[in-house]
């Protein structure tokens, strides 16, 4: 079981894991995730080398007030978790993975874009699905979903030089 | 021409030989089907740096689902991968009812499946006929799209619409295939032969095609794990991993296909894969037809699925247990799940987080697109211009997916 090799390897750095539905979620501290991280991908016996989605949820009542919910699959093993990491509301940063996944570029960029949460270590975290001058986080639980944005002003192409990738 | 004032200090004449030209291609160009941009610094036709923005299509599909029921996603779900919405559909009913901890009937699972098929290989024609008429070759662009119609007639015909077909529910789908629907598969499978066959002569051997897509949007095996990309991308670079094999869901386990993969992971193998896919697809409903079991399509548990419209009228009960479903929701127990299906595009991922209320508490998407996406300034930097249109094409990107 996926479980106890996990909780044998690295003991004290899982703060929490259950197996719901067939699927195992462990709850980690976000410190050390890097490095738990690298390891889940490097260590024959995990072998997770597919980073399948990064993403959060608001728990607005909850402290901490964020969870943010990686997926990872292996390919070769053909298994799957999911780690979590809280974050807190005030000042809600993890440390990015875009050194152990190339994955984790985008999907970062989106969870920041969503929901604010920083990935500190990331190239080029910027807005992705929304525009750089949107203001607030949309999937924040405190976002109204019928909520209105001010009008920007047309971006003159010329003037402004065009964006690279980094 | 006159030029705006505030332009004036900002065009220099320039060295033309040294020069990085930045050029903004897109949103909305008439090469690149789907609103996307590509902010390009070019030199001479090379390109030096490419950043792709994405989000022209960003309708806020994981807020609005946290606004309604359960039930009230599915006309979301379809307007994810329009060209396969069937696949959308059946990915959150499973999410939902892993959730629920419910099971549907077998021959739900059967038609599911049959239906995902089929839209599989609609997907993969709307593909490859865009990508086909994008790098010239017109005429199989509109065998492909013709061909397309013969599918979306089968899956009009199930669902009673051809794009939007909302046609899952949790616990079941709302109509089962129709009496003669074997007979009708057969038909459009004749002519979809023949529409495949003309299209593997134009293609597959033609010296313009081959010169467009062959070494072009390389990504190694490492690369493409890496960056997440799944499904016939992933394939192309020879790994050949498949969610319906490795994590099968509805009843895949039961059925035999292989997984075609490529090993030079460019656009050509991209192509090959997804075409080499339709023939497996035509396999798969052609033994799930003759496996499929008789029995209804859908559960009967009165706290999911609605009551027979005969109860809700002459009934109390019926009428009561109604409208909790519509006006409450499906009561779904607190907790997470994430659901895989294998998408046209790659994999589809569901994830669900309940509260226990009759509303989602959250639904993320992992969009297989978007992950193609992320990596395609990798696969163009060093390539031409020209290369921006075959690669994109072969991505396939699907503009409600990958924006939601």
């Amino acid at each position: 079981m996926l479980i106890e090799k996990l909780k044998a390897r690295f003991g004290g750095e899982i703060l929490d894991a259950q197996n719901a539905r067939d699927e195992e979620t462990f709850t980690i501290d976000r410190e050390r995730a890097y490095d738990f991280f690298r390891a889940l991908r490097d260590e024959p016996d995990f072998d997770f080398n597919f980073l399948t989605d990064v993403t959060a949820v608001d728990w607005p009542e909850r402290k901490p007030r964020f969870e943010v919910v990686y997926q990872l699959n292996s390919l070769n093993l053909a298994h799957r978790i999911r780690v979590k990491i809280g974050v807190d509301g005030a000042d809600p940063w993890v440390h990015s993975v875009v050194g152990v996944w190339g994955a984790a570029d985008w999907l970062e960029r989106e969870c920041f874009d969503m929901f604010g949460i920083v990935f500190k270590g990331h190239p080029d975290l910027r807005r992705i699905l929304m525009y750089d001058s949107f203001e607030g986080y949309p999937l924040r639980k405190d976002y109204y979903y019928n909520k209105r944005q001010p009008i920007v002003p047309e971006i003159d192409p010329v003037v402004n030089p065009i964006r690279s990738s980094r | 021409m006159a030029l705006p004032a505030r332009w004036k200090d900002k065009i220099v004449p320039s060295d033309p030989s040294d020069e990085i030209m930045e050029l903004q291609m897109g949103p909305s160009h008439p090469a690149a089907h789907g609103t996307i941009k590509f902010n390009l610094k070019l030199d001479g036709e090379r390109i030096v740096d490419c950043d792709v923005e994405v989000g022209f299509l960003h309708r806020g599909f994981e807020k609005m689902c946290e606004q309604g029921t359960w039930t009230q996603c599915f006309p979301y779900t379809d307007r994810l991968n329009y060209a396969s919405p069937c696949i959308n559909n059946v990915g959150f009913a499973l999410a939902v009812e892993r959730l629920l901890g419910i099971d549907t009937t077998e021959r739900c699972k059967y038609v599911r499946m049959i239906m995902s098929e089929v839209s599989r290989i609609a997907d993969h024609l709307t593909c490859l006929g865009m990508a086909a008429h994008e790098v010239g070759g017109s005429t199989a662009g509109m065998y492909m799209v013709e061909a397309r119609e013969f599918l979306y007639d089968l899956i009009e015909a199930v669902t009673g619409a051809r794009v939007t077909v909302t046609w899952c529910r949790v616990g079941g789908v709302t109509h089962d295939l129709p009496a003669d629907f074997a007979d009708r598969i057969k038909a459009s499978f004749a002519r979809l032969d023949q529409v495949l066959s003309d299209c593997d002569k134009m293609l597959s051997r033609n010296r313009v095609f081959i010169d467009r897509m062959a070494g072009v949007g390389k990504l190694s095996q490492p690369e493409a794990i890496s960056y997440g990309l799944s499904g016939p991308l992933l394939r192309a670079a020879g790994v050949p991993y498949d969610v319906r094999k490795a994590h099968p869901y509805l009843v895949y386990d039961r059925m035999e296909f292989e997984i075609p993969t490529g090993d030079r992971g460019d656009n050509y193998d991209r192509f090959n894969v997804r075409f080499q896919e339709m023939y497996q697809s035509k396999r798969i409903i052609e033994q799930a037809l003759a496996a499929i079991p008789e029995g209804p399509v859908t559960i009967t548990d009165p706290r999911v699925v609605l009551p027979d419209k005969q109860k809700v009228y002459s009934s109390i009960e019926g009428l009561m247990n109604h409208f909790k479903l519509i006006m409450e929701g499906i009561h779904v127990p607190a907790g997470e799940v994430y659901q895989a299906v294998e998408a046209a595009n790659g994999e589809l991922g569901f994830y669900v987080v309940s509260d226990g209320s009759g509303r989602p508490y959250r639904v993320r998407v992992r969009p297989p697109c978007f992950l193609g996406m992320g990596a395609l300034n990798k696969m163009l930097i060093g390539r031409m211009i020209p290369d921006i249109i075959a690669t994109f094409g072969m991505i396939n990107m699907i503009g409600g997916e990958c924006d939601r």
